[in-house]
Order: structure tokens, then C-alpha cells, then sequence
């Protein structure tokens, strides 16, 4: 790899051929702001918020998208850059409902975060605002698009990681919005319910409906964790509040799905506290099922396996589990003596 | 519903048909959907979208974006004026006045008798003509508004393929 | 020479809009009427929109006489007058083109190209053929050294000589970005890729903007041949027209020139029997500004919405469906030719420094004479607003001239010895872009004019980027309320500093220059903008909201039409006795003005 010199905000950094200004800036350690980049999907240029001024350059380029080249001199906060970049949180303020108080996203909103460092707590430029009606009628996730930035990650992480292809860029300029054919709820669209989108949006504009109100983002943890539905071994965050589950979202650093999930292990974890899961044995007596202790329930199926005897007991499996659960499973079988073990995976 | 079985799917093969070697056919075959059902049928676009192997939501973008497109259908006769510059600067606001009283819909909009369709335009690239409109492909210049109720009285009558 | 008498009718769409097509039939009656045997045929726009329609006759061994604003009832007289009588109709009669006799009573003609002031200071390279061959046969192309250069580029030159010559020649983009085409061909001929393609932008959106259609309605070879030769030049065997979709006698005449080339083998397989095979198609735009913006443009032909998308990579290296491709304007093209068979210093002797050749401008707006002027680089801008377009219409007082439609900037009075060139332009805040030049006189209002730009850029914005999709809006949004009489203080810094942020900061060059209108006549007219926002006038008497409908004492004779016209009732005054106008009441509709047959009622500011 050719390796290029150029300076950031006075720094010297050595970068590969090919970078964008904005993965130098990562390498030398500097944030720049983004709204509609993310090294996942092909880049846009769309919102301009990471622009920076580059010496001899007639505008302002955007880093996320801009090559550098070899001697580049960038300045990532000067004068120029941060008054363009105020003039657009602005112009985005402008057309943003302000209700921050009660808002979802409020603590994790990228709008908000860079309000908060470049000073802009109102709009410069009051006028015509987006005036959609909040879709909630899917069970996952809310649309709110007067909350939309139309970064257009959303569609972006649809079509090109999902493949769902269920949003999109919809009407030109002023009016432009991102929705599924015609208007149509996302119930009927190919909308599968990953809620990739909702994890990738940077403002509140797609909500999850199972953790709204259940608690605002400082009050949480991110637990890392694998998805329990199926042998692909997604990595995912589950939000937790106290010792509740509120939330979950698919974790990046996943070797196996890179932040990316289905339906089942964004939404599917309320069973976790729901009042009808069995939390104690049962034993079915005369044909009902009664509760039983644990010594009571473990003892009976000990002596039911010593019953089958080893010949008689096979063991079968599921892709629900862990590697390591799964394996320390067919351990258990063959110290009990059998060899039958299988798998769900492979029926 | 009858409506959707009696649609007419031939012509979107035929349309299918004739673009599918062209690579990225896709503003062709809309605009020869259009031009076959006077707009773009949704069921059409639908089938569209099955055998080109595309979104649909990708296909709607589409048919949003460009203004020549229309999900509704069209009138017989697409009145187009100009709002350029050299039209503005001559006076074109008369002309729209005119034609509004007119047709007694606003711009955008069709009349209820599907005859007109009545549009506005940037520039139509006749400014030396200012002020211009456009009835389907046919240009009027150096229009005056008093004219308006007559040249529509010749579509009006059906008397409007001579040119 | 033709043995029988010609006539040639000018049917661009600028000459069927004032009635040429009529004018052509009542000619194909008076020449069966009175059994003349002549041939009738037609040709593009000559550029003398004003005088429409046009119609040429030329009698064998006399010079071509071109007639001016002929109508369908005058034009047999002036045939039969002509052909019969040789009496030549001096109330249409524009000049004479060309060699030949006439009777000596018609020596004082004017000579069209060098004694009419509109064509005088005019250098016709693009516009070679407009208005002289019947763009829909290619034999009267072919006569005029048609593809020539072509054959000369495939059979005597390498590709690495044609970029050579391109370069040394200076030829700048013609569509609004002016830059060098010599180098953009070199870039797409040293991309490497299996497959390359040769893009036309004939998307022409500006409003005010008409040359490129004229020339693919009146030259299409032209630019199909500069196409081709483009195509050998950087290896390319496919090219693609992008035509705006509100052209459609220049696709349909397109469409039938890229056949008949085919037939004639100067377009298709192994052209003029060498290795060199070329395919042209011609795509139709479905409505989009912005498309004119080469990467929206490439996106559209691969059936995409037209976003833009950030550049690099650059459509040489990765263009269209990810190849190299050479993307050009129609006028960049069209000059192609020429630049070879003249061989490029002659086109380099044209022009300033920086800027060669000539440059086709469409004249619009309050002058005397619109339409289509070809003048070299480097010509002043007053020379084209005076000499070339005849000043302002009615004697009235130049204001300012808006050059390169909605991107450009108006450039006032004080500034007009500018020369023509990209880069004079550019410094004045204006540009080149496609061509434009509209002209505006006393009786504009920069606000208004302001404003109007804005409006179409607003509109026509893709939506993908901030600053051009919310912040054109706001902009339109404060210069709505400066017309209307609302305009606060601040308003003046607010557009600037917007302005200048979205000139920053947009993705493309639509966001980029569309401040433009708004920031330029900020700086040349800023007192305006002051007189509507402080004192609430409208000194050019354009915006409505801030005049009032006044009677005219002196006029009035009290017959009382007005009062029994307006809508909201706001007309009071005794029958014979002096009308008023309550302006409180008043909606400005303006029916009391159509009313009045004293002409007593008008609008003040
Ligand atoms: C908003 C916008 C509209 C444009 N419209 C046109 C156009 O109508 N015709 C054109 O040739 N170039 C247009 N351009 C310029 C093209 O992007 C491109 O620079 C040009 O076609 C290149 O050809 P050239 O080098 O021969 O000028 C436009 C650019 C922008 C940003
Ligand atoms: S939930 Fe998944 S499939 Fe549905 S719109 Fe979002 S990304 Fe597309
Ligand atoms: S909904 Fe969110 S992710 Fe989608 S475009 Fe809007 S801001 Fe971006
Ligand atoms: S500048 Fe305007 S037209 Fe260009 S990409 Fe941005 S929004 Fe689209
Ligand atoms: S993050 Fe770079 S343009 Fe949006
Ligand atoms: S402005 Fe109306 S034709 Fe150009």
C-alpha cells in the first residue's frame, strides 16, 4: 500500500492511498461528524455535516467521501467549515420536530449530540416544516418521518445488507421522504422486520415499539450477547435497564453478522419477562401438569435415562443453542454412554 | 375485482420485451407504460417489478423523481405553460389567469372531463416566442390571453390533428 | 446549382410555434395554383427567433434572399412575387446570402451574415449548417463536408493524434463547466476498461436556454459525427444522446439521422470499411433538472433516480454502468468536427487566452433582437447586449444581464466590457454556463428576478443533499417574504451567509450555484433589496404586494365598471363623479384595470 502524508488540524498523519479524509482523521485519532456515512454502505455524500476545508480546494469537501492525496492539508474545525456546518444543523432544525423531552432517541441522536457541541439550540431559519402522520400500525417499529434527516441509511442498509428492498428514496427536493411503493404502510412492503434500519438511524425517526417509554438511553446497558434463535450466532446488544431486558440491536463487533440481524433477535426477546414462561418444573400427574421442585423434576429424569439405559437414549439438539452449549450437550450424552446425539440444524 | 383481471399485462410484456436487452432500461419502459395507459398503473408497475427482478420501492423513487412520470391518470390533452424567464418577464401570469377560468382547475390538476391536463413547465426553450404554452407537442407563441378560449375550443371539438 | 428554384422553410420548434408549418402548406398551395415548379424543403432554426417564420428562396444563379416574419396569407404573394414577377417583397425581405445576380433595383439588400447587425459580429462554427441544410437529409450534410473529419480521424490519424489535436486546439466544455476537452479525453482514453462509452448531454434545462436544442434540430450530423470521432478517440464503440424529454422534434430528428448515418455506414459496424464501429442510441430524459448534472445524467440512462453522486470517481474512469466514459455537451461536440478539418490553430486563433473558439448564446429578455448568436470568445458583453441583440426593447435603460440562466449571476451595467470567457464570468460571480444571456431592462425588479431563479432551482433540487434541499427552500422562503413586503432587517445576512454555506457545502453544482442569482444581485444591487425590505418599495413597479391600484383623476369619467368588476368591493364613487380604490380592501386582482376603457386605472408603487 502507497502511503500518503497529509495534515490534519496542524497534525501530521501517514495514511494509505485510497482513504477517505475522514478514515485519516479516524487513524489520527480526530472526530468528524457524520449523519449519513457508515463504512458499511456505499457512501452518499448526502448531508454534508462532515465537511472540512482543505487548502486550495474552492469548497468545502465532504471527508466521508473525498480522497485524499498526497500533502493534503485539512482543517476539520476551522472558521468556515464549522459556520457551513452550523448552517446545516440549522437548515435540519428547521424542519425537526423539537420534541426532544419526550423523544426515543434523545441522548443517542447524532442531531442532537452535534447541536450540543457546535452551540445550536434553535433555528435560524423558520418556515415550511414536514407535516407526515406517525406510522405505527406494524407491530416492530414506529416511522416518524418529520423526524427524518434523509441521511438515506436506512434504504441504503435495505437494499444493500438486508436485500429487503422495502424503502426507498421517494418524490425530489424539498419533498423527498424515504417509504415503501406508493405510500404503503411497511406491513405491505417486503419489509421483513430486521429493524436494521431502526439500529442505523441516527435520529429518532424509526422507533422500536417494544422498548418506547421502557426507559431513556443513559438509564441503559448494552449487554453483549449471541442471539438464541437460530445457529447463525449473531452478536447482539441486549439494552438493559435494572435487571429488565428493554431492547436489543444487533452488535458490530459480531464476527458472524457485523452488527447486522433478522426480526427474530431485534424484537424477539420479550419472552425473556413474560409472565406465562415456565420458570418452574412441572411433572404431569394423572394426566395435568403440576409444579415440582427441581430435585424433584432432575431426579425423575435421571431415573427415567437409567431406565432407557445407554442403547435407549438419544439426544437431539438445537441450532438455538451455542457452540459451546450445543458441545458440552454431546458431552453429557456420551459420558452417559450414547452416541445418538443429533441436531435440529441438520434435519 | 374484475378491473385487475381484465388489466391489460400483454402491453407490459410487449414493453418488457422490447427494452430487456438494454441494460438499465428501466425510464424507457415507464415512459412507454405511460404513454400506453395514458399514466403509470400501479398493478403495472407491480407486474414490472416481478419480472425485471427490482423493488418496487426503487421502481416508485423512480416514477416520483422525474416530473414527466404520473401514478394518477392524465387528460386527453396536456397543457403545459411556460414559466421560464423570458415568459415571466412577458407576461405569461395573464395566460394562466386565462386558462385557469377556463378550465377551472388549478395547476396540477385535471379536468373532469379527462380533456386537459394542466401543468406549467420550465422554459420550453421557445423564449424568443414569450409568452409560450404547449398543447401536447404543439407550441403557441406570442400568445395573448383573449386566444386562450379559442385554441382550446379547437381541442375541445376534436379539431386538434391537423398540425 | 439547382436547376429549379428552392425554398427553404425554417420549421425548428421555434419556427413551427409562429406558424411555420402553415406558412409551409399555403406555400405548397401557391406553388400548385399557379403550376411552379419548385423544390420546398425545410431546415432548422438560423437563430433569428425574432424574426419567425423564415422562409429562404433561391432562385438558380441569384443569391439566396431570406424573408423574416412571413405569415400564412402573405407568403403566396411572396413567392409568386418572387419566382414569377422576380420582384423581390422588401416589407419581408431580411438579405441576401450568398452569390449571384439580381436586378440592379435590389442592390441595396442587405447582405444577411455581414450587413444585419444581429449576424455582423456573429463567427458561425456550431452553427454551421443551422438554418442552410434540411437536417433530415443527410446528403445536404454530407455536401457541406459531412463527416469528413470523421473520415479523416478513422482512416489518417491515431487515436493519441486526435486527443493531441482536441488539446492543442483549447476546446473548453461548452456545458457550463468549461473544462478542457482535450483532457478529458485523454483521461477516458487512458482508463482502463473492456468496455468504454461516449455520452451526450443534450439535456439543455436551463430556462433561457435553447442552443443545443437548435442544433440537434438543425445540425444533428454534427454532433453524431463529433460522437463518433470522440469514440475512436478514446475507445469507445457505444455512445448514448441524452435528450431532455421536452425536445421532441430534436429526438425525433435524432433518431432519423443516427438511420440514415447507418445506412451510409458513417455510424454502425466497420465504419467506412475500417475496424472502427461506433453505436448510437438515443435516450429521452423523463423531466429532471438536475439531470443535466453528469453523474444524475449517467444514473437516469441506468434507469435510476438522477442524484447526483460525489465526485471521484470521475464518469472518465468510472462512468456509466461503471465504465469510462466521455460525457460532452451537444455545442462541445458539434464543434468537433470543425477543430479537425481546420486542424486546431485556426480554432485556437479565435478567442482570449484562456477561452477558444466561439460560444453559441440563446438572447432573451427585454432586447430587440432574440434568438441565437454564435460570437467568438472574448467578444464584450455589451457588444452582444447592443450590437448583436439591438439594446433594449422600447428604448428603454439597460439594467442588468443575467448570464448562465439559474447557476449564473446578473452582471450589471458597470461590468459589461467583460469579454466573454469562462473565467472573466466566473469572477463576476456569474458563469458561462450552458448559454443564456437574458436581458433585463429598468422595469425589472432584481428581487423579484432573484427570487424567480431561485424558484426553479428550489424546485428542480434532487433532495439528496442539506444545504440544497432545506436550504434553497429557506432561502425562496425569506426572498417570498422580501417581495411580499415582509422582509426584515436580518433578511440581507441571513442569504448571504446561507447562500454562501450551500455554495460551500452542496454535493453538486445545482446546489453550488444556485446562490447565485440571489448572492450577485446582493452585491450589484443590494439597495433593492433594502428599498423592500426598509422602505417597502418595489422601485421597478414588478412586485404587486407592494403597489397599490390608483385611479387617474385626470382619466376617470366615473362610468363606474370598475366598481361594478371587483370582487371584494373595494371600488366607491358616485355614478359621472371620480372612482377611488380603498387599498385596504384591494386583492390587487387587477379586473378593475381590464375594466376601465379610460385606461385610468394602474398600478404604483
Ligand atoms: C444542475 C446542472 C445542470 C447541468 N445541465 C447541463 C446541461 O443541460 N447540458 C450540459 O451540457 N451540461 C450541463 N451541466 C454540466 C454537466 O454536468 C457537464 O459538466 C457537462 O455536460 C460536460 O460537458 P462539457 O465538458 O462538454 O461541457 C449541468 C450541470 C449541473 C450541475
Ligand atoms: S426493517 Fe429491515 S427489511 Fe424492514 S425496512 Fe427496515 S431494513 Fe428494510
Ligand atoms: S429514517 Fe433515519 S436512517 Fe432513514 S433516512 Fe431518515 S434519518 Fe436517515
Ligand atoms: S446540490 Fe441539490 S441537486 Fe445537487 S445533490 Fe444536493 S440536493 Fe441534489
Ligand atoms: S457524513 Fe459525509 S456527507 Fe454525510
Ligand atoms: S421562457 Fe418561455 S419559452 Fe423559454
Amino acid at each position: 500500500m502507497t502511503k500518503l502524508n497529509v495534515t490534519i488540524n496542524g497534525l501530521p498523519v501517514e495514511a494509505e492511498a485510497g482513504m477517505t479524509i475522514l478514515e485519516a482523521a479516524e487513524l489520527a485519532g480526530i472526530d468528524i461528524p457524520t449523519f449519513c456515512h457508515d463504512p458499511q454502505l456505499v457512501g452518499a455524500g448526502a448531508c454534508r455535516i462532515c465537511i472540512v476545508e482543505v487548502e486550495n480546494a474552492r469548497n468545502l469537501p465532504a471527508s466521508c467521501v473525498t480522497p485524499i492525496w498526497d500533502g493534503m492539508v485539512i482543517n476539520t474545525e476551522s472558521d468556515r467549515a464549522v459556520q457551513a456546518r452550523k448552517a446545516n444543523l440549522s437548515l435540519l432544525l428547521a424542519n425537526h420536530p423539537l420534541d426532544c423531552l419526550t423523544c426515543e432517541k434523545s441522548g443517542a441522536c447524532s442531531l442532537q449530540d452535534y447541536c450540543y457541541k457546535y452551540g445550536v439550540s434553535e433555528t435560524d431559519y423558520v418556515g415550511e416544516g414536514k407535516d407526515y402522520a406517525v406510522e405505527d400500525s406494524n407491530p416492530f417499529y414506529e416511522r416518524d418521518m418529520n423526524k427524518c434527516i434523509l441521511c438515506g441509511k436506512c434504504a441504503r442498509v435495505c437494499h444493500e445488507i438486508n436485500g429487503a428492498g422495502a424503502i426507498d428514496y421517494a418524490f425530489r427536493g424539498f419533498t423527498s421522504t424515504i417509504s415503501p411503493a406508493f405510500g404503503e404502510p411497511v406491513e405491505n412492503s417486503p419489509c421483513v422486520f430486521c429493524g436494521m434500519c431502526t439500529d442505523i438511524c441516527p435520529v429518532g425517526a424509526l422507533t422500536p415499539k417494544l422498548s418506547k417509554g421502557k426507559g431513556r438511553v443513559w438509564e441503559i446497558n448494552k449487554v453483549k450477547t449471541i442471539c438464541p434463535y437460530c445457529g447463525t450466532g449473531c452478536a447482539i446488544d441486549l439494552h438493559v435497564k435494572g435487571n429488565e431486558i428493554v431492547g436489543a440491536s444487533g452488535n458490530r463487533e459480531g464476527l458472524a453478522n457485523k452488527g447486522h440481524v433478522c426480526v427474530k433477535g431485534h424484537y424477539g426477546w420479550d419472552f425473556v419477562h413474560s409472565p406465562d414462561r415456565l420458570t418452574k418444573p412441572l411433572i404431569k400427574k394423572d394426566g395435568k401438569f403440576e409444579e415440582a421442585s427441581w430435585d424433584e423434576a432432575l431426579s425423575l429424569v435421571a431415573d427415567k435415562f437409567k431406565a432407557a439405559g445407554a442403547e435407549g437414549l438419544a439426544g437431539l439438539s438445537s441450532a438455538r443453542c451455542t457452540n459451546e452449549d450445543n458441545y458440552l450437550f454431546q458431552k453429557l450424552l456420551r459420558m452417559m454412554g450414547s452416541n445418538s446425539v443429533d441436531h435440529c440444524a441438520r434435519l | 375485482m374484475k378491473a385487475e383481471n381484465d388489466f391489460n399485462y400483454a402491453a407490459v410484456d410487449n414493453i418488457y420485451d422490447t427494452w430487456k436487452a438494454q441494460k438499465g432500461a428501466l425510464i424507457p419502459m415507464l415512459q412507454e407504460i405511460q404513454h400506453e395507459f395514458g399514466f403509470l398503473p400501479r398493478t403495472a408497475l407491480e407486474y414490472l417489478s416481478k419480472k425485471l427482478n427490482q423493488p418496487i420501492s426503487q421502481i416508485y423513487g423512480v416514477c416520483t423523481f422525474y416530473s414527466q412520470f404520473h401514478l394518477k391518470p392524465r387528460g386527453q390533452h396536456i397543457i403545459r405553460v411556460c414559466q421560464g424567464t423570458a415568459c415571466h418577464v412577458r407576461g405569461i401570469a395573464k395566460i394562466a389567469t386565462a386558462l385557469e377560468d377556463e378550465l377551472q382547475v388549478p395547476v396540477g390538476d385535471t379536468t373532469e372531463d379527462l380533456l386537459f391536463t394542466y401543468e406549467s413547465v420550465a422554459c420550453v426553450g421557445c423564449c424568443g416566442l414569450a409568452p409560450v404554452m404547449m398543447i401536447d407537442d404543439v407550441t403557441y407563441g406570442r400568445l395573448i390571453a383573449t386566444a386562450v378560449p379559442d385554441i382550446l375550443k379547437k381541442y375541445e371539438r376534436g379539431e386538434d390533428n391537423d398540425s | 446549382m439547382t436547376a429549379k428554384p428552392k425554398i427553404v422553410v425554417g420549421l425548428g420548434t421555434c419556427g413551427i410555434a409562429a406558424g411555420g408549418r402553415e406558412v409551409y402548406k399555403a406555400i405548397e398551395k401557391a406553388l400548385t395554383d399557379n403550376s411552379i415548379d419548385a423544390e420546398l424543403t425545410q431546415t432548422g432554426c438560423i437563430g433569428a427567433c425574432e424574426n419567425e417564420v423564415l422562409v429562404d428562396i433561391v432562385k438558380p444563379g441569384q443569391p439566396r434572399i431570406s424573408y423574416g416574419k412571413v405569415t400564412e396569407e402573405k407568403i403566396g404573394e411572396v413567392i409568386t412575387n418572387h419566382l414569377l414577377n422576380d420582384k423581390i417583397d422588401r416589407e419581408f425581405a431580411l438579405g441576401k446570402i450568398g452569390e449571384g445576380e439580381l436586378p440592379a433595383e435590389y442592390d441595396d439588400l442587405p447582405n444577411f451574415f455581414v450587413d444585419l447587425p444581429f449576424y455582423e459580429k456573429q463567427v458561425r462554427l456550431c452553427l454551421r449548417n443551422c438554418g442552410f441544410i434540411n437536417p433530415e437529409v443527410i446528403d445536404e450534410y454530407v455536401e457541406r463536408d459531412g463527416y469528413e473529419a470523421l473520415k479523416k480521424v478513422i482512416t489518417e490519424m491515431k487515436p493519441e493524434e486526435v486527443v493531441d489535436v482536441v488539446k492543442k486546439s483549447g476546446l473548453r466544455g461548452r456545458g457550463g463547466g468549461g473544462f478542457s476537452t482535450g483532457l478529458k479525453w485523454e483521461f477516458t482514453m487512458k482508463a482502463v476498461g473492456d468496455k468504454k462509452y461516449v455520452v451526450c448531454n443534450a439535456d439543455e434545462g436551463d430556462p433561457g436556454a435553447f442552443m443545443d436544442r437548435s442544433i440537434l434540430e438543425g445540425d444533428p450530423h454534427s454532433v453524431m459525427e463529433g460522437m463518433a470521432i470522440a469514440g475512436y478517440a478514446v475507445g469507445a464503440d457505444e455512445g448514448y444522446v441524452y435528450c431532455r424529454a421536452e425536445y421532441p422534434l430534436a429526438v425525433k430528428r435524432l433518431k432519423l439521422a443516427i438511420e440514415q448515418a447507418k445506412e451510409k455506414n458513417l455510424l454502425g459496424e466497420n465504419i467506412m470499411g475500417t475496424d472502427f464501429s461506433f453505436d448510437l442510441k438515443v435516450k429521452e430524459g423523463a423531466g429532471a433538472f438536475v439531470c443535466g448534472e453528469e453523474t444524475a445524467l449517467l444514473m437516469s440512462i441506468e434507469g435510476k433516480r438522477g442524484m447526483p453522486r460525489p465526485r471521484p470517481p470521475f464518469p472518465a474512469n468510472e462512468g456509466l454502468f461503471a465504465k469510462p466514459t466521455c460525457l460532452n455537451n451537444v455545442e462541445t461536440f458539434a464543434n468537433v468536427p470543425v477543430v479537425i478539418l481546420d486542424g486546431p490553430d485556426k480554432f485556437a486563433s479565435i478567442g482570449t487566452e484562456g477561452s477558444k473558439g466561439t460560444k453559441v448564446f440563446a438572447l432573451t429578455g427585454s432586447i430587440n433582437r432574440t434568438g441565437l448568436a454564435e460570437v467568438p470568445m472574448g467578444i464584450t458583453l455589451k457588444e452582444v447586449v447592443f450590437d448583436v441583440a439591438g439594446g433594449i426593447i422600447d428604448d428603454g435603460k439597460f439594467k442588468a444581464v443575467q448570464a448562465g440562466g439559474p447557476s449564473g449571476g446578473c452582471i450589471p451595467e458597470d461590468l459589461l466590457h467583460l469579454p466573454i470567457d469562462y473565467d472573466s464570468l466566473t469572477g463576476a460571480g456569474a458563469m458561462m454556463g450552458s448559454g443564456g444571456l437574458v436581458v433585463m431592462g429598468e422595469d425589472t425588479c432584481m428581487v423579484d428576478i432573484a427570487r424567480y431563479f431561485l424558484t426553479f432551482t428550489q424546485s428542480e433540487s434532487c433532495g439528496k443533499c442539506t444545504p440544497c434541499r432545506e436550504g434553497t427552500k429557506r432561502m425562496l422562503e425569506i426572498l417570498q417574504r422580501i417581495v411580499a413586503g415582509e422582509g426584515e432587517p436580518e433578511d440581507i445576512e441571513k442569504l448571504k451567509t446561507l447562500g454562501e454555506a450551500i455554495k460551500d457545502t452542496a454535493l453538486c453544482g445545482l446546489g453550488q450555484t444556485a446562490p447565485n442569482p440571489v448572492l450577485t444581485t446582493l452585491r450589484y444591487f443590494q439597495d433593492e433589496y433594502e428599498k423592500h425590505i426598509f422602505d417597502k418599495r418595489c422601485v421597478a413597479g414588478i412586485c404587486v404586494d407592494l403597489m397599490v391600484y390608483l385611479i387617474d383623476a385626470e382619466l376617470c369619467n366615473g362610468c363606474g365598471r370598475c366598481r361594478k368588476a371587483c370582487p371584494v368591493g373595494a371600488v366607491s364613487g358616485e355614478k359621472k363623479e371620480l372612482h377611488t380604490i380603498d387599498t385596504e380592501t384591494c386583492i390587487k386582482c387587477g379586473v378593475c384595470v381590464e375594466k376601465c376603457k379610460q385606461e385610468a386605472i394602474s398600478l404604483q408603487s
